[in-house]
C-alpha cells in the first residue's frame, strides 16, 4: 500500500485539520519522552525540584489529550472513509496511549520524591538504562508515525522483546538486593515500581506501533509478540 | 448621477413604456369588443337561431350558418385530430433523432403558417374542381382540416415529449408493450395539453373565412347535405358586412358578437382544462 | 474473498457501446443473490449504464449496443432469443426521479401486475396491498387508494414506485439513485426499505453518496471511466481498499 498520498483532499479543510491533529500527536509524542528522560535524570541527580516540575508538566500533556480528542470529533462529523476513518480512529488511540505513557513518567518523578529518603542505590543505573531504551521506543515509533514507516513500526514492535528483558534482569537484580539486606527493602521497592512503570511505557510504545501499522495498511491483527517479561511467569 | 439611480430611471422609463403599449393595445381591444356589443347585441334573439339567411332587405338569421359551421368545424376536428395525434405521437416517440422526424417537422411548421386561402385554393382543386366544379361542405370541412392537423401534430409532439423519459422507461420496465404505453400512460400524462390545442384549432377554424369561400362557398337556404355547398358564419358575415343592407348589416354584426363570445368561451375551456390537469413534471 | 452467496445476475466480458463511444469495457461482475450490490464512481464511469443493461432498458434507443454475457441464474439475458417479457418480470427498475403513472395510487400498483396476470378482483386488491406493504406504504395509503398518486409526498411517491416494481414478485431489483432527489428523512425510510427488501430480493444500487453504499450495502464495485476498478464486501473497500484509485474517490481526493 503506497503510503504517499498523490493529491490532496479536495476540500482542504480536510488536510489542514489532518495536519493539526498529527501536530499534536507529534507534539504530545516528543513531550512524552522528554518527560520519561527528565523525570529519570530527577531521580539521577536526587533534583526534589526537578521532579515536581515534570510531575506538573505532565497537565500539558493531558490538554494536548483533549486539544486531539475535539479535532477527532470535528474529523470524524466529515463522515471519513478508508484512511481518513483509519487515522481518525488511529489518532485516538494514539492519544490515548501517549497520555498513558505521560503519567508512567510523571509517576516515576513522583515516586523518586521517595525514593531520595533513603540511600543512593547501584540499580539506578539500571534504571537509567531501562528508561532510556523506552524512552528510544517512544521516540522511533513517533517517527514512524511522522513518516507513516510501516517497516519502523514493525522494527519498534518486535524492539518491545529487548526492554522485556531488561526489565527482567532489573527486576531480578532488585530481588537479589533486596534479600541481601533488609534496609534496601524500601528503596527498592519503589525501584521496581518505577522499573514497571518505564516497562508499561514500552508495551504503550508498542500499542502506538501496532496503530501506526493499521493506519499505513489496514491490518488489525498481529501476529503474537515474543514477550520476553518473565518476571510473571515462563 | 450613480449608476443605481440610472438604473432606476431607466427601471422607470420601461415600466411606463410597457405600461403605456399594454393600455394601448387595450384600448384597441375594449374598443373592438365595445363596438362588438353595442353593434350586435340589437341583433341576438330568437329569430337569430330560428331563422335562415334572409333575401336582401328582409328579416332573418343565422340557423343555416351556424349548423353548416358548427358541422363544418365538427367534421374538420374529427379529421384532423386523430391523423394529427397519430403523426405527433410517431414524431415523438420514433421521429426524434432521424432526419426523417426532422424534415416532418419542417414540413409541418410550413403548413402551420400556410396562409389559409392556400389551403383552401389547394382542396378546391383537387376536391371541387375534380367534383365538376360543385363545392361542398365536406371540401370546406376538409380545408378547415388541413389548418387543424398541424396545430394538433406540434401539440401533440411538444406535449408527448414533455412526459419524462424515465416514466416511459419505468412503464416499459414493467413489461408492459410500447403501444400500450403510449395509449395508456403516455396520453394520460399529456392529455390535457393536447386538449388545449384541439380546442384552440377548434377557436381558429371557427373563425376561418378565406378558404371556405372556395370550397363550401355557402347557401342561402337551409342545408344538411354535406355534399352540397353550406353557410357557415364567417363567409355569411363576409357577404353581409359590406353590402348596403341594414337587415344584413345588422344581423352580420350579431353573427360577429356570436363568433367572438364563442371563441372566448373556447380558450377559457381550454384554460380550464389545463388548469384543472395541471401535471408538474418538476 | 469468497462470495457465501450464488451470483444471481453475472455480468462476463460485457462491453457498451454509444455509438462509438466504448462506455463499458469487458466488465466481470458477480451480483449476489439476496444481498445489497452498490456500483460506485464518479460521472460517466458506467455505473447506471451497466445497472440499465441488467434489465437491457437500453434496447429503447438506438445506437446502443452491447456485448458479451450477462447471466441471470445461468441464463444469458442478452441472448436475442431470451423472452423480454420473462426478463421484465424477473428484472424490476426503480428510478432516479419519481415517476408515478398519471392514475391512481391502486392503478399505479396493479398496472404491471394486469399486463403479465389476470387476476380476479379480490387477488388483484390483496396483491396491490402485499405490494404496498412490502413498500412500507400501505399504511399511509390504505384509505386513499382511489386517489390520484400524483398527490403524493416525493418519498411517497417513490416508494410507490418501488411498490410498483415489487409488485410483480420479480428476483432482482435495479435502483438508479432511488434517493437523490429526496429528502434525509425520506432517504432514510428508502434505505430501511431496502435492509427489509434484500430478505426477498437480490439488490443492485447505483449511488453517488458514498456514505450511503456504505451504509446500505453488502458488496460495492468502484468503477471509474468503463473499467471495474474493485469490487468487494463493502466493510473492506470503505475501510482499507486495495486499489489507490478506491481510495482517492473514497476520500474525496479525486483530482
Amino acid at each position: 500500500m503506497n503510503p504517499q498520498q498523490p493529491h490532496d483532499h479536495i476540500v482542504r479543510s480536510v488536510d489542514e485539520e489532518q495536519q493539526r491533529l498529527k501536530g499534536e500527536l507529534l507534539r504530545m509524542g516528543a513531550m512524552a519522552a522528554d518527560q520519561l528522560l527528565a523525570a529519570l535524570d530527577a531521580v539521577d541527580r536526587r533534583d526534589e525540584a526537578a521532579a515536581r516540575s515534570v510531575v506538573a508538566a505532565d497537565a500539558v500533556i493531558d490538554l494536548l489529550e483533549q486539544d486531539t480528542s475535539q479535532d477527532v470529533m470535528k474529523l470524524a462529523l466529515r463522515g471519513p472513509l478508508a484512511r481518513d476513518l483509519r487515522e481518525i480512529l488511529a489518532a485516538i488511540r494514539i492519544a490515548s496511549d501517549l497520555e498513558r505513557i505521560g503519567d508512567y513518567a510523571a509517576n516515576v518523578a513522583k515516586r523518586s520524591l521517595a525514593l531520595n529518603a533513603a540511600p543512593a542505590l547501584p540499580q539506578i543505573r539500571g534504571l537509567a538504562s531501562l528508561g532510556g531504551l523506552a524512552a528510544e521506543q517512544v521516540r522511533r515509533v513517533m517517527a514512524a508515525y511522522a513518516a507513516q514507516d510501516a517497516d519502523a513500526a514493525r522494527r519498534v514492535r518486535d524492539a518491545d522483546a529487548a526492554v522485556d528483558a531488561q526489565y527482567t534482569g532489573l527486576f531480578r537484580e532488585l530481588l537479589t538486593y533486596m534479600m541481601e539486606d533488609p534496609r534496601h527493602i524500601t528503596g527498592c521497592t519503589h525501584l521496581l515500581f518505577m522499573a514497571k512503570n518505564i516497562e508499561r511505557i514500552g508495551d504503550h510504545a508498542t500499542n502506538i506501533a501496532e496503530n501506526v501499522l493499521f493506519l499505513v495498511t489496514g491490518e488489525e491483527t498481529f501476529p503474537p509478540r515474543e514477550k520476553r517479561d518473565a518476571t510473571t511467569g515462563p | 448621477m450613480n449608476l443605481y439611480t440610472r438604473r432606476r430611471l431607466a427601471n422607470g422609463v420601461a415600466l411606463v413604456a410597457a405600461c403605456a403599449a399594454a393600455a394601448f393595445g387595450l384600448l384597441f381591444l375594449g374598443w373592438i369588443l365595445w363596438t362588438l356589443a353595442a353593434k350586435g347585441l340589437a341583433g341576438v334573439d330568437w329569430a337569430l337561431f330560428a331563422q335562415d339567411t334572409p333575401p336582401p332587405m328582409a328579416e332573418g338569421g343565422l340557423r343555416n350558418a351556424f349548423y353548416g359551421s358548427a358541422v363544418m368545424c365538427l367534421m374538420a376536428i374529427g379529421i384532423g385530430t386523430p391523423l394529427g395525434i397519430a403523426a405527433g405521437t410517431w414524431l415523438s416517440e420514433y421521429g426524434t433523432a432521424g432526419r426523417i422526424g426532422t424534415a416532418v417537422r419542417f414540413v409541418n411548421d410550413i403548413l402551420l403558417s400556410a396562409p389559409s386561402i392556400v389551403l383552401g385554393l389547394f382542396v378546391y382543386t383537387l376536391v371541387v374542381q375534380q367534383a365538376g366544379g360543385s363545392f361542398s361542405a365536406m371540401a370546406g370541412a376538409l380545408s378547415l382540416a388541413f389548418i387543424v392537423l398541424p396545430v394538433v401534430v406540434r401539440t401533440t409532439d411538444e406535449m408527448l415529449q414533455l412526459v419524462p423519459a424515465q416514466m416511459r422507461e419505468a412503464a416499459l420496465s414493467l413489461g408492459v408493450p410500447q403501444w400500450k404505453v403510449t395509449m395508456q400512460v403516455l396520453y394520460r400524462s399529456a392529455l390535457p395539453g393536447i386538449v388545449t390545442g384541439v380546442l384552440l384549432a377548434l377557436a381558429r377554424i371557427s373563425g376561418e373565412t378565406a378558404p371556405l369561400l372556395f370550397t363550401a362557398f355557402g347557401n342561402q337556404y337551409w342545408n344538411t347535405d354535406i355534399t352540397r355547398p353550406m353557410a357557415s358564419v364567417p363567409v355569411v358575415m363576409y357577404q353581409f358586412a359590406g353590402s348596403p343592407y341594414e337587415s344584413w348589416q345588422g344581423i352580420a354584426w350579431a353573427g360577429a358578437l356570436v363568433l367572438t363570445l364563442f371563441v372566448l368561451l373556447t380558450s377559457l375551456v381550454a384554460r380550464a382544462v389545463v388548469a384543472r390537469h395541471r401535471v408538474s413534471h418538476d | 474473498m469468497t462470495d457465501p452467496r450464488p451470483a444471481k445476475l453475472a455480468a462476463r466480458g460485457l462491453d457498451f457501446h454509444y455509438g462509438d463511444f466504448r462506455a463499458l469495457k469487458s466488465i466481470d461482475l458477480d451480483i449476489p443473490e439476496r444481498q445489497v450490490t452498490a456500483l460506485i464512481g464518479p460521472s460517466g464511469c458506467g455505473k447506471s449504464t451497466l445497472l440499465r443493461v441488467f434489465n437491457r432498458i437500453y434496447a429503447l434507443y438506438p445506437k446502443l449496443r452491447a456485448s458479451g454475457q450477462v447471466l441471470l441464474d445461468g441464463e444469458d439475458i442478452l441472448d436475442p432469443k431470451y423472452p423480454m417479457n420473462r426478463l421484465r418480470s424477473r428484472v424490476g427498475m426503480v428510478f432516479q426521479k419519481p415517476v408515478p403513472f398519471p392514475m391512481t395510487i391502486f392503478e399505479n400498483v396493479a398496472y404491471g401486475i394486469r399486463h403479465h396476470e389476470r387476476l380476479p378482483k379480490a387477488e388483484m386488491a390483496a396483491r396491490v396491498e402485499e405490494a404496498l406493504r412490502q413498500a412500507a406504504l400501505w399504511d399511509e395509503v390504505k384509505d386513499k387508494l382511489g386517489q390520484n398518486a400524483l398527490g403524493l409526498s416525493g418519498g411517497q411517491q417513490q416508494r410507490l414506485c418501488i411498490a410498483r416494481a415489487v409488485a410483480l414478485r420479480p428476483d432482482v431489483l435495479l435502483l438508479d439513485e432511488p434517493t437523490s432527489a429526496l429528502d434525509p428523512l425520506s432517504t432514510a425510510r428508502i434505505e430501511q426499505l431496502v435492509a427489509e427488501l434484500k430478505r426477498d430480493y437480490t439488490i443492485a444500487i447505483v449511488t453517488h453518496n458514498m456514505q450511503q453504499a456504505a451504509r446500505v450495502s453488502d458488496f460495492t464495485a468502484f468503477m471509474y471511466l468503463g473499467d471495474l476498478v474493485e469490487h468487494g464486501p463493502t466493510g473492506t473497500i470503505f475501510s482499507n481498499p486495495s486499489k489507490q484509485q478506491t481510495e482517492d474517490y473514497i476520500t474525496g481526493r479525486f483530482g
